[in-house]
């Protein structure tokens, strides 16, 4: 490689990774309990916790769970019904003031199906896991927060590509994997760097895309609203407001019906961002493990329970429901969770090494550094 | 050597790509896929970390 090229490339891997390194290091070190949420919930005895109750216990139809859950809450309204495949007895409530009230100012609890008992989930409300969140997705600054975040993603995945093409000067003499121990600690740094840099690449790469498309979801779903909801609630355009919702008692029936084969993962009810004003939309996961991440919306009208549309899915969504696991490492048991930790952790040495590597290169002379780039 | 400085980095950064998508289909074999995959990544970038003696 010219030697000018070089230049231009280390200048393009400075300044990118400069820039997006301390977000990167907050985003990482508030990753890494995220990636055992569920975990650290049932150890800080956050994880909602339901009554022993006989197996045969009968279960509340949906209506019933929704006056339970405005029992609970009088001046709040239901948003969504959720189900968690391991807590098959409860089912996420999230409620409040108003249908279209933003996320973060919603309320999360679990029904226990069987009795309508309200089950308190302290960590979907608070606390330090909300914190961690929070800091991860939005830094408290809602969607200016999130596009930042995407920005420096974006420079991160950058940063990554300019990376690789200076491991080849770097690297063309050495062996793989070689860490030169008996020269100067900036050397040693340098081929750690390059080492830990090429060989978590893959997924470096993999959860930096997918955190790209993780912050643009606001944008995605609004997306999603403006052209597939659209087109599929446009007979109810210009409908009289809702006043009388049919009872939500058999709407899994009804959707299961409508889409065979699949399963309920929530309800979203009138009015909130996933629905219309007139629909409760229960969005159906398939069965297969690929498929079980990929939304299918079933629109039921809220008056007469008539099924309106079954959603087909834009790519975009797709994509943006495939980021989820991708992202988060929850897909393949502990081992993997275990995984992403340590190269998550492997990350924040390739960044600290890297600001240490550019602080000590400011101050040396530029004769030293061509040593770098064994000619 | 161009090719050589890439080649094993290139094999680490297919298996680790098949990795990732092999817990995306199945479990079992799927998973063990993907331990091997992210696993290689895993222990060569934490290896020339661990403290050794002379």
């Amino acid at each position: 490689m010219h030697s000018r090229t070089i230049r231009r490339w280390s200048v393009i891997h400075t300044w990118s990774s400069l820039v997006c390194t301390l977000f990167l290091l907050m985003l990482a070190l508030t990753g890494l309990p995220l990636i055992f949420h569920h975990e650290l919930e049932h150890l800080l005895g956050e994880a909602p916790q339901l009554r022993e109750l006989p197996a045969d216990s009968p279960r509340l139809d949906l209506q019933q769970l929704v006056e339970a859950a405005e029992r609970a809450r009088p001046h709040e309204v239901v948003q969504y019904l959720g189900w968690e495949a391991d807590e098959p007895n409860g089912v996420v409530t999230i409620m409040a003031a108003t249908a279209g009230t933003e996320p973060n100012s919603s309320h999360t609890f679990m029904l226990d199906a069987r009795s309508g008992e309200a089950v308190a989930m302290p960590a979907a409300n608070g606390g330090f896991m909300m914190l961690m969140l929070r800091l991860h997705v939005d830094m408290f600054a809602g969607l200016p927060g999130k596009l930042l975040l995407a920005l420096m993603g974006i420079l991160f995945v950058l940063a990554i590509i300019s990376g690789v093409v200076l491991y080849a000067p770097f690297m063309r003499r050495l062996p793989f994997a070689a860490v030169r121990r008996d020269k100067s600690t900036r050397l040693r740094w340098l081929d750690l760097h390059n080492l830990i840099g090429i060989v978590t690449l893959t997924w470096a790469l993999v959860v930096g895309v997918t955190g790209v498309i993780s912050a643009t979801a606001d944008l995605l779903i609004e997306a999603w609203r403006n052209d597939t909801l659209a087109a599929m609630v446009a007979p109810y355009r210009n409908a009289p407001p809702l006043t009388q919702r049919a009872p939500a008692s058999d709407l899994l029936q009804i959707a299961s019906q409508a889409a065979p084969g699949m399963q309920a993962d929530f309800i979203a009810f009138p009015g909130t961002r996933f629905s219309s004003a007139h629909h409760y939309a229960v969005f159906m996961v398939g069965s297969t493990h690929l498929t079980a991440h990929l939304w299918t919306p079933v629109l039921i009208d809220a008056q007469t329970l008539a099924v309106t549309a079954v959603g087909t899915r834009p790519w975009y969504m797709d994509a943006l429901a495939m980021s989820q696991p991708l992202h988060f490492g929850d897909y393949g048991g502990r081992p993997m969770q275990i995984l992403w930790a340590v190269l998550d952790v492997l990350t924040i040495i390739v960044l600290g090494s890297g600001l240490y590597l550019w602080w000590v290169r400011r101050r040396a002379p530029r004769a030293a550094l061509r040593d770098e780039v064994v000619a | 050597m161009r090719q050589a400085t890439f080649a094993l980095p290139t094999v680490l950064a297919l298996l680790g790509a098949a990795g990732l998508f092999a817990a995306l289909l199945g479990d079992g074999w799927w998973d063990a896929l993907a331990w091997l995959g992210l696993g290689l990544p895993a222990v060569l970038g934490v290896w020339p970390l661990w403290p050794r003696r002379g």
